[in-house]
């Protein structure tokens, strides 16, 4: 039941390209987002693979946090935010009228800034979402789930003898992996990262992104973050934004040796503003 | 690409001079190391050569200083794209310029071991082939600190000059070699002089190319070079 999985050195994926490309896992084109009359997205296009980690960078009000929240329908939850263009998960409309939200926020799950665990026990933060979804038939499924989850979000040995306690009471560190466990247990193939590392110290952050590491390759990734080398270390393609646009998106490797763009370089090597 | 203004932090800027700085500081020692010992050469000037051996304990300690501020740069400041590639080719450039060192004190230390020479043509055309040799570096290291990737460019192409040189002055001195059986010290004396200052001409194409990955973040491919000095002694 319990899968164990290697992370996959960083450098041996990026210089061992696929001989095909797959096709991407999410695809957006000629994204605008406007919260009322203000354009915070304009235009946007990009592919998000599911084999790798996507991160997307920028100075503050970019728009990258918008765009993310476009990928699993979190702006419909602002009443001015409206949303135009074209996003497809597996080459399915999410924006249409037939999509189920709740069935997509499942197949696209999200990680916030600050780690956001119920009031209630380490069990029920994971097995809530799996119940709700009816993955599990049976009790000894349910805990198989929330094992496994817990497992995979490397941290099934800090709480497997305390499942009862609150989840408000673990560190921050363990309170954003429980909530990655959390996203994790409805069997998502997407997950959004919006910043999830900004409240934690540097080893609480290793540790998560060792987890980002260890998750590539069974879910897309994107992840959005303020620190150019958490973007550096975790990610295989970097897209910048800038004043809602992406300026440049492409490999990682390339975008911080040699960006293409005046302004991406202007950003990275602290020269922006 | 080239960066457009300075850093928010203005100490960036300052760590990146200061390297630059050693850099170009190198390169002069390093410059004036290589004519001065040819200068000793012509001139039998066994003191100056004594120097010139001297001197190269300077080049190694600005070395090991610009490697040090490197990596704490490199610790401290987290640098990325050109100024990454900056401070990468600025370590590089540093262990090159070394080197150069290192071929000045070479022919320095030939010096009082050539007595009878004066009337070795080549003597003559040593001089002019450092002196360009020397202009290739001088040049090449301010394209560096310019970020100047076209006169980067423009030094590989010199490189050929200081080849021709080489194989101008081997042919000479095997001609005397083979007039002369008495010759054949000195000559082979000279030769490896000359060939130290043909290395010279080739660390500084090496240089350019790093200069040219710096400044632009692309590498060069096989460009075409002089004539192979090899190709002579075949």
């Amino acid at each position: 039941m319990i899968d164990t999985i290697v992370p996959t050195p960083l450098d041996v994926a990026e210089t061992v390209e696929p001989v095909t490309q797959r096709d991407p896992k999410m695809t957006a084109r000629d994204v605008h987002v406007f919260y009322g009359d203000k354009e915070a997205i304009k235009g946007v296009d990009i592919d998000i693979h599911d084999d790798k980690v996507t991160a997307f960078i920028g100075p503050s009000g970019c728009g990258k946090s918008t765009f993310l929240r476009c990928l699993n329908r979190m702006n419909d939850t602002i009443p001015t935010a409206r949303v135009t263009g074209d996003i497809e998960l597996d080459g399915e409309n999410i924006n249409s009228s037939k999509m189920d939200v709740v069935q997509l926020r499942a197949r696209v799950g999200m990680v916030f800034q600050k780690p956001n665990p119920f009031p209630k026990s380490i069990y029920e933060n994971v097995a809530y979402g799996p119940r709700i979804h009816g993955l599990a038939q049976s009790k000894t499924e349910l805990e198989a789930i929330v094992e496994k989850s817990l497992h995979r979000a490397g941290l099934w040995d800090e709480v497997k003898d305390r499942m009862e306690d609150s989840g408000t009471a673990l560190s921050g560190g363990q309170q954003q992996r429980l909530c990655i466990a959390r996203a994790i247990a409805v069997d998502p193939e997407v997950i959004l990262m919006d910043e999830p590392c900004s409240a934690l110290d540097p080893i609480a952050t290793a540790k998560i992104e060792e987890l980002i590491h260890a998750l590539r390759g069974r879910y897309a990734i994107a992840i959005v973050t303020h620190n150019m080398q958490q973007a550096a270390r975790v990610s295989q393609r970097t897209a910048f934004f800038h004043l809602g646009e992406i300026v440049e998106y492409g490999k990682t490797s390339e975008i911080f040796t040699n960006p293409r763009e005046q302004r991406t370089q202007d950003y990275i090597t602290g020269r922006y503003g | 690409m080239a960066p457009t203004g300075g850093h928010t932090i203005k100490a960036f800027d300052d760590d990146l001079d200061r390297l630059r700085a050693l850099i170009s500081e190198m390169g002069g020692l390093a410059e004036y190391s290589i004519r001065e010992s040819l200068r000793c050469l012509v001139e039998r000037d066994n003191e100056g050569a004594r120097r010139v051996v001297e001197d190269d304990r300077k080049l190694d300690a600005l070395e090991i200083e610009t490697e040090r501020r490197a990596v704490q740069l490199i610790a401290l400041r987290a640098p990325m794209a050109s100024d990454l590639r900056d401070v990468v080719a600025a370590l590089k450039i540093s262990s090159v310029v070394e080197r150069i060192g290192d071929y000045a004190k070479n022919i320095a230390k030939r010096v009082p071991l050539l007595h009878e020479i004066s009337n070795i043509e080549p003597l003559s055309l040593l001089p002019e082939m450092a002196r360009i040799a020397t202009e290739m570096v001088h040049d090449v290291l301010t394209a560096f600190v310019e970020r100047d990737a076209a006169a980067a460019l423009e030094v590989i192409d010199r490189d050929r000059k200081v080849d021709d040189f080489y194989n101008s002055i081997f042919r000479t001195l095997l001609t005397y070699m083979m007039e002369n059986p008495h010759n054949i010290g000195q000559s082979t004396h000279l030769l490896f002089v000359a060939k130290n200052v043909e290395r010279v001409g080739d660390h500084a194409t090496n240089i350019a190319e790093m200069v040219y990955y710096a400044a632009t973040g692309d590498y060069l491919g096989d460009r075409p070079r002089g004539d192979d000095p090899l190709a002579t002694t075949r």
